[in-house]
Protein backbone atom coordinates (compact mmCIF):
# COMPACT_ATOMS: atom_id res chain seq x y z
CA UNK A 1 0.00 0.00 0.00
CA UNK A 2 1.02 3.19 -0.92
CA UNK A 3 1.76 5.07 2.52
CA UNK A 4 -0.18 8.80 1.14
CA UNK A 5 -3.17 5.66 1.00
CA UNK A 6 -1.90 5.00 5.13
CA UNK A 7 -2.12 8.74 6.14
CA UNK A 8 -5.92 9.21 4.38
CA UNK A 9 -7.26 5.77 5.63
CA UNK A 10 -5.67 6.00 8.95
CA UNK A 11 -7.19 9.96 9.41
CA UNK A 12 -10.92 8.77 8.69
CA UNK A 13 -10.51 5.95 11.05
CA UNK A 14 -9.40 8.56 13.73
CA UNK A 15 -12.32 10.63 12.66
CA UNK A 16 -14.88 7.69 12.65
CA UNK A 17 -13.13 6.76 16.26
CA UNK A 18 -13.88 10.00 17.43
CA UNK A 19 -17.10 11.10 16.66
CA UNK A 20 -18.51 7.48 17.47
CA UNK A 21 -16.85 7.42 20.87
CA UNK A 22 -15.84 10.83 21.69
CA UNK A 23 -15.17 10.16 25.54
CA UNK A 24 -12.44 7.39 25.06
CA UNK A 25 -10.96 11.18 23.85
CA UNK A 26 -10.95 13.02 26.51
CA UNK A 27 -7.71 12.69 27.83
CA UNK A 28 -7.04 14.29 24.67
CA UNK A 29 -9.22 18.06 25.27
CA UNK A 30 -8.63 17.95 29.16
CA UNK A 31 -5.91 20.13 28.64
CA UNK A 32 -7.76 22.70 27.04
CA UNK A 33 -10.83 22.89 29.93
CA UNK A 34 -10.53 25.11 32.65
CA UNK A 35 -12.76 24.85 36.83
CA UNK A 36 -13.92 21.24 35.88
CA UNK A 37 -15.15 22.37 32.74
CA UNK A 38 -16.71 19.44 30.43
CA UNK A 39 -13.74 17.45 28.17
CA UNK A 40 -16.73 16.39 25.34
CA UNK A 41 -19.56 17.93 24.42
CA UNK A 42 -22.34 15.26 24.96
CA UNK A 43 -25.55 17.92 24.77
CA UNK A 44 -26.18 15.48 21.42
CA UNK A 45 -25.00 12.72 19.89
CA UNK A 46 -21.62 13.71 17.68
CA UNK A 47 -22.41 11.34 15.51
CA UNK A 48 -25.76 12.25 14.89
CA UNK A 49 -24.86 15.91 14.43
CA UNK A 50 -21.94 15.22 12.16
CA UNK A 51 -24.45 13.07 10.00
CA UNK A 52 -26.84 15.42 9.91
CA UNK A 53 -24.11 18.06 8.93
CA UNK A 54 -23.15 15.69 6.52
CA UNK A 55 -26.71 15.47 4.92
CA UNK A 56 -27.44 18.95 4.49
CA UNK A 57 -24.45 19.47 2.96
CA UNK A 58 -25.02 16.38 0.21
CA UNK A 59 -28.27 17.58 -0.20
CA UNK A 60 -27.77 21.09 -1.00
CA UNK A 61 -24.98 20.18 -3.17
CA UNK A 62 -26.81 17.01 -5.16
CA UNK A 63 -29.83 20.04 -5.71
CA UNK A 64 -26.64 22.63 -6.73
CA UNK A 65 -25.32 20.37 -9.05
CA UNK A 66 -28.31 19.65 -10.92
CA UNK A 67 -29.54 23.08 -11.51
CA UNK A 68 -25.77 24.81 -11.88
CA UNK A 69 -25.36 21.55 -14.92
CA UNK A 70 -28.75 22.46 -16.14
CA UNK A 71 -28.05 25.80 -16.48
CA UNK A 72 -25.32 25.92 -17.99
CA UNK A 73 -25.90 23.31 -20.49
CA UNK A 74 -29.03 25.57 -21.11
CA UNK A 75 -27.19 28.74 -21.70
CA UNK A 76 -24.53 27.15 -23.73
CA UNK A 77 -27.09 25.64 -26.85
CA UNK A 78 -27.45 28.03 -29.64
CA UNK A 79 -31.19 28.49 -28.27
CA UNK A 80 -29.96 30.11 -24.78
CA UNK A 81 -26.51 31.77 -25.74
CA UNK A 82 -28.10 34.97 -25.28
CA UNK A 83 -28.10 34.54 -21.58
CA UNK A 84 -24.43 32.92 -21.80
CA UNK A 85 -23.08 36.32 -20.48
CA UNK A 86 -25.74 36.86 -18.33
CA UNK A 87 -25.65 33.86 -16.18
CA UNK A 88 -21.42 34.60 -16.35
CA UNK A 89 -22.27 37.52 -14.76
CA UNK A 90 -24.04 36.25 -12.67
CA UNK A 91 -21.69 33.44 -11.17
CA UNK A 92 -18.96 35.70 -11.04
CA UNK A 93 -20.67 38.20 -8.51
CA UNK A 94 -22.45 35.75 -6.66
CA UNK A 95 -19.22 34.78 -5.09
CA UNK A 96 -18.10 38.30 -3.69
CA UNK A 97 -21.37 38.05 -1.72
CA UNK A 98 -20.42 36.53 2.05
CA UNK A 99 -22.42 32.94 2.59
CA UNK A 100 -23.36 34.31 6.19
CA UNK A 101 -25.34 37.28 4.32
CA UNK A 102 -26.88 34.77 2.34
CA UNK A 103 -27.96 32.83 5.56
CA UNK A 104 -28.96 36.00 7.14
CA UNK A 105 -31.18 36.89 4.18
CA UNK A 106 -33.01 33.30 3.96
CA UNK A 107 -34.44 33.36 8.09
CA UNK A 108 -36.99 36.31 7.54
CA UNK A 109 -37.99 34.22 4.95
CA UNK A 110 -37.81 30.63 5.64
CA UNK A 111 -37.73 31.02 9.49
CA UNK A 112 -35.36 29.01 11.65
CA UNK A 113 -34.44 25.39 11.12
CA UNK A 114 -32.63 23.07 8.75
CA UNK A 115 -34.54 24.71 5.73
CA UNK A 116 -32.86 28.48 5.70
CA UNK A 117 -29.46 26.37 6.19
CA UNK A 118 -29.94 24.58 3.07
CA UNK A 119 -31.36 27.15 0.85
CA UNK A 120 -27.95 29.69 1.71
CA UNK A 121 -25.74 26.45 0.94
CA UNK A 122 -27.99 25.46 -1.99
CA UNK A 123 -27.52 29.21 -3.35
CA UNK A 124 -23.93 29.82 -1.98
CA UNK A 125 -22.65 26.47 -3.63
CA UNK A 126 -24.56 26.91 -7.22
CA UNK A 127 -22.20 29.43 -8.41
CA UNK A 128 -18.89 27.87 -8.47
CA UNK A 129 -20.38 24.78 -9.97
CA UNK A 130 -22.03 26.87 -12.30
CA UNK A 131 -19.17 28.87 -13.20
CA UNK A 132 -16.95 25.88 -13.41
CA UNK A 133 -19.36 24.02 -16.07
CA UNK A 134 -19.56 27.14 -18.61
CA UNK A 135 -15.67 27.18 -18.45
CA UNK A 136 -16.02 23.10 -19.04
CA UNK A 137 -18.79 23.64 -21.80
CA UNK A 138 -17.37 26.31 -23.39
CA UNK A 139 -13.60 25.63 -23.78
CA UNK A 140 -13.54 22.46 -25.24
CA UNK A 141 -10.49 22.49 -28.34
CA UNK A 142 -12.51 23.50 -31.13
CA UNK A 143 -10.95 20.42 -33.35
CA UNK A 144 -13.01 17.93 -30.69
CA UNK A 145 -16.35 19.91 -31.38
CA UNK A 146 -16.09 20.78 -35.22
CA UNK A 147 -15.26 17.16 -35.52
CA UNK A 148 -18.23 16.33 -32.84
CA UNK A 149 -20.39 18.30 -35.89
CA UNK A 150 -18.58 17.11 -38.61
CA UNK A 151 -19.68 13.43 -37.92
CA UNK A 152 -22.89 14.22 -38.10
CA UNK A 153 -24.16 14.23 -34.52
CA UNK A 154 -27.48 15.71 -33.14
CA UNK A 155 -26.93 18.23 -30.57
CA UNK A 156 -28.24 15.93 -27.84
CA UNK A 157 -25.54 13.34 -28.87
CA UNK A 158 -22.82 15.98 -28.61
CA UNK A 159 -23.74 16.89 -25.20
CA UNK A 160 -24.33 13.64 -23.81
CA UNK A 161 -21.06 11.90 -25.67
CA UNK A 162 -18.40 14.20 -25.93
CA UNK A 163 -19.14 17.66 -24.31
CA UNK A 164 -20.43 16.36 -20.68
CA UNK A 165 -18.02 13.56 -20.28
CA UNK A 166 -15.08 16.38 -21.42
CA UNK A 167 -16.12 18.91 -18.94
CA UNK A 168 -16.80 16.91 -16.50
CA UNK A 169 -13.28 17.10 -14.32
CA UNK A 170 -13.47 20.82 -14.52
CA UNK A 171 -17.51 20.35 -13.00
CA UNK A 172 -16.28 18.48 -10.56
CA UNK A 173 -13.90 20.89 -9.46
CA UNK A 174 -16.42 22.97 -9.01
CA UNK A 175 -18.40 20.53 -7.29
CA UNK A 176 -15.26 20.70 -4.55
CA UNK A 177 -14.99 24.45 -4.40
CA UNK A 178 -18.57 24.07 -3.06
CA UNK A 179 -18.43 21.18 -0.64
CA UNK A 180 -15.85 22.57 1.03
CA UNK A 181 -17.22 26.03 1.35
CA UNK A 182 -20.73 24.35 2.31
CA UNK A 183 -19.41 21.94 5.11
CA UNK A 184 -17.44 25.20 6.62
CA UNK A 185 -20.46 27.60 5.69
CA UNK A 186 -22.98 24.55 7.62
CA UNK A 187 -21.77 25.51 10.84
CA UNK A 188 -23.32 28.94 11.02
CA UNK A 189 -26.45 27.00 10.19
CA UNK A 190 -26.70 26.05 13.89
CA UNK A 191 -27.10 29.69 14.81
CA UNK A 192 -30.35 29.52 13.00
CA UNK A 193 -31.26 26.37 14.41
CA UNK A 194 -29.72 23.82 12.06
CA UNK A 195 -28.76 20.29 13.63
CA UNK A 196 -25.01 20.98 12.50
CA UNK A 197 -21.43 20.32 13.64
CA UNK A 198 -21.65 24.30 13.89
CA UNK A 199 -23.85 23.18 17.46
CA UNK A 200 -20.17 22.03 19.46
CA UNK A 201 -18.70 25.10 18.28
CA UNK A 202 -21.14 27.54 19.27
CA UNK A 203 -21.91 25.76 22.70
CA UNK A 204 -17.90 26.19 23.22
CA UNK A 205 -18.12 30.01 22.56
CA UNK A 206 -21.19 30.12 24.92
CA UNK A 207 -19.67 28.56 27.35
CA UNK A 208 -15.30 30.01 27.15
CA UNK A 209 -14.80 26.10 26.65
CA UNK A 210 -12.15 25.92 24.25
CA UNK A 211 -12.03 21.75 24.37
CA UNK A 212 -15.36 22.18 22.30
CA UNK A 213 -14.13 24.77 19.80
CA UNK A 214 -11.69 22.49 19.20
CA UNK A 215 -13.28 19.32 18.85
CA UNK A 216 -15.72 20.90 16.76
CA UNK A 217 -13.64 22.59 14.44
CA UNK A 218 -11.38 19.41 14.13
CA UNK A 219 -14.19 17.06 12.79
CA UNK A 220 -15.13 20.10 10.67
CA UNK A 221 -11.61 20.50 9.12
CA UNK A 222 -10.90 16.77 8.82
CA UNK A 223 -14.08 16.47 6.80
CA UNK A 224 -13.24 19.17 4.66
CA UNK A 225 -10.09 18.31 3.77
CA UNK A 226 -10.70 14.23 3.54
CA UNK A 227 -13.72 15.46 1.09
CA UNK A 228 -11.32 18.04 -0.60
CA UNK A 229 -8.76 14.99 -1.16
CA UNK A 230 -11.04 12.44 -2.43
CA UNK A 231 -12.48 14.79 -4.85
CA UNK A 232 -9.48 15.68 -5.87
CA UNK A 233 -7.97 12.13 -6.84
CA UNK A 234 -11.32 11.65 -8.50
CA UNK A 235 -10.53 14.52 -10.73
CA UNK A 236 -7.33 13.40 -11.59
CA UNK A 237 -8.39 10.09 -12.38
CA UNK A 238 -11.52 11.84 -14.82
CA UNK A 239 -9.01 13.63 -16.14
CA UNK A 240 -6.49 10.34 -17.01
CA UNK A 241 -9.87 8.13 -18.07
CA UNK A 242 -10.58 10.99 -20.33
CA UNK A 243 -8.07 11.27 -22.17
CA UNK A 244 -7.39 14.64 -20.83
CA UNK A 245 -4.07 14.37 -18.99
CA UNK A 246 -1.51 11.36 -19.67
CA UNK A 247 -1.03 8.89 -16.86
CA UNK A 248 2.04 10.08 -15.02
CA UNK B 1 -19.76 13.24 -57.79
CA UNK B 2 -19.49 16.61 -56.09
CA UNK B 3 -21.35 19.98 -57.97
CA UNK B 4 -20.88 23.05 -56.42
CA UNK B 5 -22.64 25.47 -57.93
CA UNK B 6 -22.56 29.34 -57.39
CA UNK B 7 -22.38 28.59 -53.54
CA UNK B 8 -22.06 32.46 -51.54
CA UNK B 9 -21.42 33.26 -47.65
CA UNK B 10 -21.86 36.57 -46.43
CA UNK B 11 -20.67 38.02 -43.09
CA UNK B 12 -22.77 40.80 -42.57
CA UNK B 13 -21.26 43.14 -45.23
CA UNK B 14 -18.00 40.86 -46.06
CA UNK B 15 -18.40 38.29 -48.72
CA UNK B 16 -16.05 35.64 -48.21
CA UNK B 17 -16.75 32.96 -50.69
CA UNK B 18 -18.33 34.35 -54.26
CA UNK B 19 -20.19 32.62 -56.19
CA UNK B 20 -18.14 29.49 -56.34
CA UNK B 21 -18.65 26.87 -58.84
CA UNK B 22 -16.76 23.70 -59.90
CA UNK B 23 -17.47 19.80 -60.38
CA UNK B 24 -15.85 17.70 -59.06
CA UNK B 25 -16.16 14.03 -60.72
CA UNK B 26 -16.57 10.81 -59.61
CA UNK B 27 -13.38 9.51 -57.97
CA UNK B 28 -11.66 12.91 -58.65
CA UNK B 29 -9.22 14.97 -56.17
CA UNK B 30 -9.94 18.47 -56.11
CA UNK B 31 -6.99 20.17 -54.36
CA UNK B 32 -8.29 23.92 -53.02
CA UNK B 33 -5.44 26.53 -52.71
CA UNK B 34 -5.55 29.92 -52.13
CA UNK B 35 -3.83 32.65 -49.93
CA UNK B 36 -4.87 32.56 -45.69
CA UNK B 37 -8.32 33.71 -45.61
CA UNK B 38 -9.31 33.33 -49.18
CA UNK B 39 -12.21 31.28 -48.17
CA UNK B 40 -11.01 27.74 -48.16
CA UNK B 41 -12.36 26.36 -44.95
CA UNK B 42 -15.94 28.27 -45.30
CA UNK B 43 -16.37 26.56 -48.67
CA UNK B 44 -15.44 23.14 -47.40
CA UNK B 45 -17.61 23.70 -44.85
CA UNK B 46 -20.92 24.52 -46.87
CA UNK B 47 -20.49 21.42 -48.57
CA UNK B 48 -21.41 19.67 -46.09
CA UNK B 49 -23.47 22.33 -43.93
CA UNK B 50 -21.47 22.87 -40.89
CA UNK B 51 -22.21 26.40 -42.86
CA UNK B 52 -25.10 27.22 -43.95
CA UNK B 53 -24.71 29.19 -47.60
CA UNK B 54 -25.89 32.43 -48.10
CA UNK B 55 -27.04 31.71 -51.46
CA UNK B 56 -25.74 28.88 -54.11
CA UNK B 57 -25.97 24.76 -53.86
CA UNK B 58 -24.46 21.99 -53.76
CA UNK B 59 -25.18 18.53 -55.13
CA UNK B 60 -24.09 15.37 -53.98
CA UNK B 61 -23.93 12.48 -56.76
CA UNK B 62 -26.84 14.76 -58.31
CA UNK B 63 -28.70 14.81 -54.59
CA UNK B 64 -28.97 18.56 -53.31
CA UNK B 65 -27.50 18.61 -49.87
CA UNK B 66 -30.63 20.55 -48.58
CA UNK B 67 -33.17 17.75 -49.46
CA UNK B 68 -31.85 16.06 -45.79
CA UNK B 69 -31.48 17.16 -42.20
CA UNK B 70 -27.45 18.47 -41.69
CA UNK B 71 -26.61 15.58 -39.36
CA UNK B 72 -27.79 12.67 -41.69
CA UNK B 73 -26.15 14.74 -44.63
CA UNK B 74 -22.52 14.57 -42.74
CA UNK B 75 -22.76 10.88 -41.66
CA UNK B 76 -22.37 10.53 -44.95
CA UNK B 77 -19.47 12.17 -46.08
CA UNK B 78 -16.53 11.62 -45.03
CA UNK B 79 -14.39 14.86 -43.08
CA UNK B 80 -10.71 15.35 -41.74
CA UNK B 81 -9.29 18.27 -40.15
CA UNK B 82 -5.87 19.87 -39.08
CA UNK B 83 -6.14 18.95 -35.34
CA UNK B 84 -7.81 15.84 -35.87
CA UNK B 85 -10.28 16.38 -33.50
CA UNK B 86 -10.51 12.96 -31.98
CA UNK B 87 -12.42 12.10 -29.11
CA UNK B 88 -9.93 12.00 -26.54
CA UNK B 89 -12.00 10.29 -24.03
CA UNK B 90 -12.79 7.03 -26.38
CA UNK B 91 -10.35 4.54 -27.77
CA UNK B 92 -9.01 4.65 -31.19
CA UNK B 93 -11.35 1.69 -31.82
CA UNK B 94 -14.34 3.79 -30.72
CA UNK B 95 -13.53 6.98 -32.26
CA UNK B 96 -12.95 5.22 -35.81
CA UNK B 97 -16.46 3.10 -35.18
CA UNK B 98 -18.23 6.88 -34.74
CA UNK B 99 -20.27 7.43 -37.68
CA UNK B 100 -21.02 3.46 -38.53
CA UNK B 101 -22.58 3.29 -34.31
CA UNK B 102 -24.27 6.56 -35.20
CA UNK B 103 -25.63 5.20 -38.73
CA UNK B 104 -27.03 1.72 -36.19
CA UNK B 105 -24.22 -0.63 -37.75
CA UNK B 106 -24.49 -4.49 -36.33
CA UNK B 107 -21.69 -4.74 -33.81
CA UNK B 108 -19.91 -7.18 -35.70
CA UNK B 109 -19.63 -5.50 -38.78
CA UNK B 110 -18.40 -2.74 -36.99
CA UNK B 111 -16.02 -4.06 -35.38
CA UNK B 112 -14.73 -5.78 -38.86
CA UNK B 113 -14.77 -2.57 -40.51
CA UNK B 114 -12.19 -0.56 -37.83
CA UNK B 115 -10.05 -3.78 -37.93
CA UNK B 116 -9.73 -3.03 -41.83
CA UNK B 117 -9.10 0.19 -41.59
CA UNK B 118 -6.36 0.02 -38.71
CA UNK B 119 -4.66 -2.65 -41.12
CA UNK B 120 -5.03 -0.80 -43.92
CA UNK B 121 -3.51 2.48 -42.22
CA UNK B 122 -0.59 -0.11 -40.48
CA UNK B 123 -1.80 0.47 -36.67
CA UNK B 124 -1.56 -3.15 -35.89
CA UNK B 125 -5.56 -3.49 -34.52
CA UNK B 126 -4.40 -6.27 -31.44
CA UNK B 127 -1.77 -2.96 -30.27
CA UNK B 128 -3.88 -0.24 -31.46
CA UNK B 129 -7.71 -0.67 -30.49
CA UNK B 130 -7.72 -0.12 -27.07
CA UNK B 131 -4.67 2.62 -26.96
CA UNK B 132 -6.37 6.83 -26.05
CA UNK B 133 -5.59 8.96 -28.58
CA UNK B 134 -3.14 11.27 -26.32
CA UNK B 135 -0.60 8.29 -26.46
CA UNK B 136 -0.51 8.23 -30.40
CA UNK B 137 1.78 10.65 -32.34
CA UNK B 138 0.92 12.97 -34.75
CA UNK B 139 1.11 10.98 -37.33
CA UNK B 140 -0.63 8.17 -35.79
CA UNK B 141 -3.37 10.31 -34.51
CA UNK B 142 -3.42 11.41 -38.12
CA UNK B 143 -4.17 8.24 -39.84
CA UNK B 144 -6.54 7.57 -37.06
CA UNK B 145 -8.49 11.25 -37.86
CA UNK B 146 -8.63 10.02 -41.93
CA UNK B 147 -10.01 6.36 -40.56
CA UNK B 148 -13.05 8.22 -38.88
CA UNK B 149 -13.50 10.05 -41.57
CA UNK B 150 -13.79 6.87 -44.56
CA UNK B 151 -15.40 4.42 -41.80
CA UNK B 152 -18.73 4.17 -42.93
CA UNK B 153 -17.40 3.79 -46.66
CA UNK B 154 -18.53 7.75 -47.57
CA UNK B 155 -18.26 8.05 -51.65
CA UNK B 156 -17.30 12.05 -50.76
CA UNK B 157 -14.45 12.74 -48.05
CA UNK B 158 -13.62 16.43 -46.95
CA UNK B 159 -10.14 17.37 -45.81
CA UNK B 160 -9.08 20.68 -44.77
CA UNK B 161 -5.46 20.67 -44.23
CA UNK B 162 -5.27 17.50 -43.27
CA UNK B 163 -1.68 17.12 -43.21
CA UNK B 164 -0.43 20.13 -41.62
CA UNK B 165 0.92 19.13 -38.92
CA UNK B 166 2.88 16.67 -39.90
CA UNK B 167 6.60 16.67 -40.66
CA UNK B 168 7.99 17.13 -44.40
CA UNK B 169 8.61 12.94 -44.06
CA UNK B 170 5.60 11.55 -42.56
CA UNK B 171 3.53 13.86 -44.70
CA UNK B 172 5.03 12.04 -47.90
CA UNK B 173 4.11 9.21 -46.55
CA UNK B 174 0.19 10.07 -45.52
CA UNK B 175 0.33 11.59 -48.91
CA UNK B 176 1.06 8.52 -51.17
CA UNK B 177 -1.32 6.59 -48.28
CA UNK B 178 -4.39 8.49 -49.50
CA UNK B 179 -3.72 8.47 -52.98
CA UNK B 180 -3.49 4.44 -52.83
CA UNK B 181 -6.91 4.49 -50.41
CA UNK B 182 -8.72 7.03 -53.05
CA UNK B 183 -7.42 4.58 -55.97
CA UNK B 184 -8.86 1.62 -53.76
CA UNK B 185 -12.22 2.75 -52.99
CA UNK B 186 -12.49 5.54 -55.74
CA UNK B 187 -13.73 8.23 -52.82
CA UNK B 188 -13.97 11.87 -54.71
CA UNK B 189 -11.88 14.23 -52.54
CA UNK B 190 -11.58 17.68 -51.78
CA UNK B 191 -8.92 18.82 -50.26
CA UNK B 192 -8.15 22.49 -48.34
CA UNK B 193 -4.31 22.91 -48.30
CA UNK B 194 -1.87 25.48 -48.18
CA UNK B 195 0.92 24.18 -50.22
CA UNK B 196 0.94 24.07 -53.71
CA UNK B 197 3.21 21.26 -53.82
CA UNK B 198 0.52 18.81 -51.84
CA UNK B 199 -2.69 20.63 -54.52
CA UNK B 200 0.22 19.53 -57.27
CA UNK B 201 1.26 15.68 -56.08
CA UNK B 202 -2.65 15.03 -54.79
CA UNK B 203 -4.97 16.70 -57.10
CA UNK B 204 -6.83 15.65 -60.29
CA UNK B 205 -7.27 19.33 -60.35
CA UNK B 206 -6.79 22.40 -58.29
CA UNK B 207 -8.97 24.87 -57.75
CA UNK B 208 -7.56 28.43 -56.70
CA UNK B 209 -9.21 30.59 -54.59
CA UNK B 210 -8.66 34.44 -54.34
CA UNK B 211 -10.95 36.96 -51.97
CA UNK B 212 -13.28 34.43 -51.94
CA UNK B 213 -13.86 34.09 -55.68
CA UNK B 214 -12.78 30.72 -57.90
CA UNK B 215 -9.95 32.27 -60.09
CA UNK B 216 -9.04 28.58 -61.89
CA UNK B 217 -9.93 25.23 -61.68
CA UNK B 218 -7.98 23.35 -63.93
CA UNK B 219 -5.43 20.44 -63.91
CA UNK B 220 -2.02 20.87 -61.99
CA UNK B 221 -0.34 20.63 -65.73
CA UNK B 222 -2.35 23.52 -66.73
CA UNK B 223 -2.42 25.64 -63.77
CA UNK B 224 1.26 25.04 -64.16
CA UNK B 225 1.80 25.67 -67.84
CA UNK B 226 -1.28 28.41 -67.67
CA UNK B 227 -1.65 30.34 -64.51
CA UNK B 228 -4.63 32.50 -64.82
CA UNK B 229 -4.27 34.85 -63.43
CA UNK B 230 -0.78 36.47 -61.50
CA UNK B 231 -1.78 35.75 -58.16
CA UNK B 232 -1.54 32.04 -59.80
CA UNK B 233 1.61 32.61 -60.97
CA UNK B 234 2.42 33.88 -58.20
CA UNK B 235 1.39 30.73 -55.97
CA UNK B 236 3.24 28.43 -58.31
CA UNK B 237 6.34 30.11 -57.55
CA UNK B 238 9.52 30.13 -59.83
CA UNK B 239 10.37 26.22 -59.79
CA UNK B 240 7.40 25.96 -62.84
CA UNK B 241 10.17 23.46 -64.71
CA UNK B 242 10.54 21.12 -61.66
CA UNK B 243 6.99 21.13 -60.65
CA UNK B 244 5.92 20.48 -64.44
CA UNK B 245 8.26 17.61 -63.83
CA UNK B 246 7.38 16.18 -61.05
CA UNK B 247 3.87 15.45 -62.68
CA UNK B 248 5.51 12.92 -65.43
CA UNK B 249 6.55 9.49 -64.53
CA UNK B 250 10.11 8.25 -66.37
CA UNK B 251 7.76 5.48 -67.85
CA UNK B 252 6.40 8.59 -70.47
CA UNK B 253 9.57 9.14 -71.65
CA UNK B 254 11.07 5.71 -71.51
CA UNK B 255 12.98 4.59 -74.89
CA UNK B 256 14.58 1.62 -76.32
CA UNK B 257 18.72 1.46 -76.27
CA UNK B 258 21.64 1.53 -74.07
CA UNK B 259 22.19 3.39 -70.83
CA UNK B 260 24.62 2.07 -68.02
CA UNK B 261 25.09 2.96 -64.28
CA UNK B 262 22.47 2.71 -61.32
CA UNK B 263 18.83 2.21 -62.94
CA UNK B 264 15.86 4.16 -61.85
CA UNK B 265 12.35 3.33 -61.67
CA UNK B 266 10.09 3.57 -64.12
CA UNK B 267 7.28 4.85 -62.12
CA UNK B 268 9.31 7.17 -60.60
CA UNK B 269 8.81 11.26 -61.58
CA UNK B 270 10.93 13.21 -64.04
CA UNK B 271 12.06 15.15 -61.68
CA UNK B 272 13.14 12.41 -59.57
CA UNK B 273 15.22 10.96 -62.97
CA UNK B 274 16.47 14.47 -64.00
CA UNK B 275 18.39 14.91 -60.41
CA UNK B 276 19.76 11.81 -60.82
CA UNK B 277 21.12 12.50 -64.12
CA UNK B 278 22.46 16.09 -62.76
CA UNK B 279 23.59 14.91 -59.37
CA UNK B 280 25.65 12.02 -61.11
CA UNK B 281 26.86 13.66 -64.27
CA UNK B 282 25.17 11.19 -67.13
CA UNK B 283 23.04 11.75 -69.75
CA UNK B 284 21.33 8.71 -69.55
CA UNK B 285 19.77 6.13 -66.92
CA UNK B 286 18.95 2.76 -67.45
CA UNK B 287 15.20 1.97 -66.78
CA UNK B 288 14.28 -0.94 -64.56
CA UNK B 289 10.64 -2.14 -63.92
CA UNK B 290 8.92 -3.05 -60.20
CA UNK B 291 10.31 -6.42 -60.50
CA UNK B 292 14.08 -4.86 -61.39
CA UNK B 293 14.45 -5.89 -65.01
CA UNK B 294 15.61 -3.34 -67.49
CA UNK B 295 12.75 -2.07 -70.02
CA UNK B 296 14.86 0.78 -71.89
CA UNK B 297 16.30 4.10 -71.01
CA UNK B 298 15.56 7.67 -70.13
CA UNK B 299 17.34 10.82 -71.83
CA UNK B 300 18.17 14.02 -69.91
CA UNK B 301 17.65 15.72 -73.24
CA UNK B 302 13.91 13.91 -73.57
CA UNK B 303 13.12 15.28 -70.19
CA UNK B 304 14.44 18.95 -70.64
CA UNK B 305 12.23 19.40 -73.61
CA UNK B 306 9.43 18.27 -71.34
CA UNK B 307 10.40 20.98 -68.43
CA UNK B 308 9.33 23.87 -71.04
CA UNK B 309 6.92 26.04 -71.35
CA UNK B 310 4.36 24.81 -73.67
CA UNK B 311 4.46 26.33 -76.77
N1 LIG C 1 -17.90 33.26 -38.53
C1 LIG C 1 -17.29 34.23 -39.24
N2 LIG C 1 -17.69 35.52 -39.13
C2 LIG C 1 -17.09 36.49 -39.84
N3 LIG C 1 -16.06 36.29 -40.69
C3 LIG C 1 -15.62 35.03 -40.84
C4 LIG C 1 -16.21 33.93 -40.14
N4 LIG C 1 -15.56 32.81 -40.48
C5 LIG C 1 -14.62 33.18 -41.37
N5 LIG C 1 -14.65 34.52 -41.58
C6 LIG C 1 -13.77 35.28 -42.49
O1 LIG C 1 -13.88 34.71 -43.76
C7 LIG C 1 -12.64 34.74 -44.44
C8 LIG C 1 -12.32 33.36 -44.98
O2 LIG C 1 -12.06 32.49 -43.89
P1 LIG C 1 -11.61 30.99 -44.13
O3 LIG C 1 -11.43 30.39 -42.80
O4 LIG C 1 -12.56 30.35 -45.06
O5 LIG C 1 -10.22 31.20 -44.85
P2 LIG C 1 -9.15 30.12 -45.29
O6 LIG C 1 -8.94 30.31 -46.74
O7 LIG C 1 -9.54 28.76 -44.83
O8 LIG C 1 -7.86 30.63 -44.52
P3 LIG C 1 -6.66 29.78 -43.90
O9 LIG C 1 -5.80 29.38 -45.05
O10 LIG C 1 -5.98 30.78 -43.02
O11 LIG C 1 -7.24 28.63 -43.16
C9 LIG C 1 -11.62 35.26 -43.44
O12 LIG C 1 -11.35 36.60 -43.72
C10 LIG C 1 -12.32 35.12 -42.12
O13 LIG C 1 -11.90 36.13 -41.25
MG1 LIG D 1 -8.72 27.36 -43.44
Amino acid sequence: MRPSLIVRVGVLALLVAFVTQPESFAWAFEPLTRNGQPAIYTQNSLINLTLSHLAIVAVATVCATLLAVGLAVLVTRPFGAEFLPLSRAIANLGQTFPPVAVLALAVPVLGFGTGPTLVALFLYGLLPILENALTGLTTLPPAVTEAARGVGMTGWQRLLDVELPLATPVILAGIRLSVVISVATATIGSTVAASTLGEVIIAGLLTNNVAFIAQGGLVVGIIAVLIYDALTGLEASLLQRTGQRRPA
Amino acid sequence: MVEIDDLTKDYAARRVVDGVSFTVGDGEIAAVVGPSGSGKTTLLRMINRLIEPSSGSVRIDGKDTRAVPPHVLRRGIGYAIQGYGLFPHRTVAQNIATVPRLMGWARARIDARVDALLDLFQLPAAEFRHRMPNSLSGGQQQRVGVARALAAEPNVLLMDEPFGALDPIIRTKAQSDLLAIQRRFGTTIIVVTHDIEEAIHLGSRIAVLDAGKLVQYATPADVIARPATPLVAELIGGDRPFRLLSLGKVVDLVEAGPASGEPIRADASLRDAYAELLWTRRDVLPVIDATGTVVGRIRRDAITVRAGAPS
